[in-house]
């Protein structure tokens, strides 16, 4: 292998090793220390003016106490539990959200196409922050929605709708139905037309045909779509903590708590080593599903 | 000639398959297709031809359901269609781009209409594997639509259009993503499948030679209009416009002044030059008129020819070897060129004429056709 080859291919890797491993290595090792009360607040500390003895003493001293102390106490399972059904109910509303619109805009005028895809990258301009703060002026008792809704006559009473599960549930899916969008507009915006003109003509009613023909061969977008809507939702942590109440459990609000507010840094780490475990699976499976659509093209 | 002709054109007791009434068909303010009526029988093998944008595919359309007619009537075996849509037509049709299914196997392509039809399973099978049969690709039943030649891809497209059986198979530029050998080898299997089957098959194409080749009667289309609804053979050798003999072959058009002369016209077209005789196909008056002729109607010679009324005398101005043919152009005195064909026949034949030879054109009085402008 000459050099050439071998600085492309070494490149990618220690961006990966520098910006991944080593931060990763980092908190798996915090969350093998003991709290305490110092700064940074774990110990022990790695040391090397003490050689190789030394670095035995730092070994013998990381355990995994912290894992235990996850598995004794059910909050961080309910935590990871509930998460994962917070995620999964919010993906498929954001698919059921989001396939609808993708396939008007694949169906749109050509022309029309460019602004649509602009409409819905749009909210990416602002910050990601004030649109959840905009959103509690919306969704509160006194805000925009209830307002809206007793001016129809559909609500007397206004709904408790902020500080609810309901409430990240729409948090999320605003958030993050423009990753559910694009990757189906991106498949049903390269369907050929004829294949459904084909199905026709063999017999399909246009609705039979939508269902053998646009929804198989949109797959590939609907899988990726509903991964980037999953993967950022299971560790999520400012919908939760700022529309969700005292009872919404996820797992992103409980690691930032162990974080800052009981600056136990051992057991954050633990719930983020936890969290990065649960996470490979789907990124793995949203790998597997890129690599299919490249060769696919091919 | 064998006496069982298959001419039902010429059978006024022949019931039509298909019957255009005065269909019009327009988008916005494009006229696609303008009060156009025809009849198009069983068993035919009828070919649309005409250039880009001449409402041919739009015709083929209105067959398959995709387009209804602005005004008129399309009849199939007797019933308007206009209201059927495309799922419930016993028309089905082998798109340009094949429009396989991607995601699915040659075999369930080939299944898919059937599947959508009230046919039991079992039969199902059977048809599809006589299908596979039928267009010889038994061995890809298995294959997804990439995995297979673009020559084999074409084959299944016709499978699946034929596999249910319909009255009617629109065929929409079906060789042209094939290259010119496959296409030529393709164009008579088609042919063939066409004869064993018995469908009536219409085919749009803008390839003239393989609407020549394939099809028993040939529609030149223009701008919305049929120029002319015939056999190959008439169409070639007794076009009713210079639109379509221009379109047809090649051919040279001479401008021209015709007086009749008995059975003949004398056609004075240049000064100094005696005038053309030729022959037209029905009396006509005196007036304006178009003389076309085939290349490979004029005969071309070092020496004056005796025993024809039409000479002129030119110069070689460019020869174009085809291999099997040659073709002359040759300057006369005015400044026209006339184009002038041989068949190279023999091998080892020396090139009779070269650049800047003063050649004499000839024809017979019925070598070509005289049409009134």
């Amino acid at each position: 292998m000459n050099l050439r080859r071998l600085s492309l291919i070494v490149v990618p890797y220690l961006w990966l090793l520098a910006l991944f491993l080593v931060p990763f290595l980092i908190v798996l090792k915090i969350s093998l220390s003991d709290v305490a009360l110092s700064i940074p607040p774990y110990t022990p500390r790695l040391d090397l003016s003490e050689g190789w003895a030394g670095f035995k003493g730092f070994l013998s001293q990381l355990d995994f106490e912290n894992y235990e102390f996850l598995a004794t106490d059910d909050l961080y399972w309910k935590s990871y539990l509930s998460s994962v059904q917070i995620a999964l109910i919010a993906t498929v509303l954001s698919l059921l959200i989001g396939f609808p619109i993708a396939y008007g805009m694949a169906n749109a005028p050509s022309e029309w196409q460019p602004t649509l895809m602009l409409l819905v990258i749009l909210p990416f301009w602002t910050s990601f922050l004030i649109r959840v703060y905009s959103l509690i002026g919306i969704l509160s008792q006194e805000g925009m929605l209830n307002q809206f809704l007793m001016w129809l006559g559909v609500i007397s009473e206004p709904l408790m709708i902020l500080n609810t599960n309901v409430a990240v549930y729409i948090g999320i899916v605003y958030t993050y139905v423009p990753f559910m969008i694009l990757p189906i507009y991106a498949t049903l915006a390269k369907l050929d037309g004829s294949l459904l003109e084909a199905a026709e003509d063999l017999g399909c009613s246009r609705a039979e045909a939508f269902w053998r023909i646009t929804v198989p061969l949109s797959k590939a977008g609907i899988i990726a779509g509903c991964f980037l809507v999953f993967i950022p939702a299971l560790g999520e942590f400012v919908i939760p903590s700022l529309l969700g109440g005292s009872d919404t459990l996820m797992i992103g609000k409980i690691l930032f708590e162990e974080f800052f507010a009981n600056r136990d840094w051992p057991v954050a780490g633990a719930v983020a080593v936890i969290l990065l475990l649960i996470l490979i699976i789907p990124i793995v499976l949203y790998q597997r599903n890129e690599q299919k659509i490249m060769e696919a093209e091919q | 000639m064998p006496e069982t002709m298959f001419e039902p054109w010429n059978d006024p007791a022949a019931k039509p398959l298909i019957q255009f009434r005065n269909v019009t068909k327009r988008f916005g303010d494009f006229t696609a297709i303008d009060d156009l009526s025809i009849d198009i029988f069983e068993k035919e093998f009828f070919a649309l031809l005409g250039p880009s944008g001449c409402g041919k595919t739009t015709m083929m359309r209105m067959l398959a359901g995709f387009e209804t007619p602005t005004s008129g009537m399309i009849m199939l075996d007797g019933q308007d269609i206009s209201p059927i849509p495309p799922n419930k037509r016993s028309v089905n049709m082998m798109f340009q781009s094949y429009a396989l299914f991607p995601h699915l196997t040659v075999y369930d392509n080939i299944a898919f209409g059937l599947k959508r039809s009230a046919m039991p399973k079992d039969q199902i099978d059977a048809r599809v594997r006589e299908m596979l049969r039928l267009v010889q690709i038994e061995k890809f039943g298995g294959r997804k639509p990439d995995q297979i030649s673009g020559g084999q891809r074409q084959r299944v497209a016709l499978a699946r259009s034929l596999a249910k059986a319909p009255k009617l198979l629109l065929l929409d530029e079906p060789l042209s993503a094939l290259d010119k050998k496959l296409r030529q080898d393709t164009q008579f299997e088609l042919m063939d499948i066409q004869e064993k089957t018995g469908t009536t098959f219409v085919v749009v194409t803008h390839d003239q030679e393989e609407a020549m080749t394939v099809a028993s009667r040939v529609a030149v289309m223009d701008h919305g209009k049929l120029k002319q609804v015939d056999t190959p053979e008439r169409i070639y050798e007794a076009p009713n416009s210079t639109y379509v003999a221009d379109f047809i072959g090649d051919v040279n058009i001479i401008e021209g002044h015709a007086t009749a002369q008995g059975g003949t016209m004398a056609i004075s077209w240049a000064e100094g030059q005696s005038p053309i005789i030729g022959t037209p196909s029905e009396p006509m008056s005196d007036g304006k008129v178009s003389f076309a002729i085939r290349p490979e109607k004029i005969a071309i010679s070092a020496e004056r020819p005796t025993d024809r009324n039409n000479v002129v005398q030119g110069k070689v101005l460019d020869i174009a070897y085809l291999g099997n043919l040659s073709t002359y152009h040759v300057a006369l005195p005015n400044g026209i060129i006339i184009k002038a064909q041989t068949a190279n026949s023999r091998r080892r034949a020396s090139r009779p004429f070269t650049w800047d030879d003063e050649v004499w054109l000839s024809w017979t009085d019925t070598a070509g056709i005289v049409l009134e402008n």
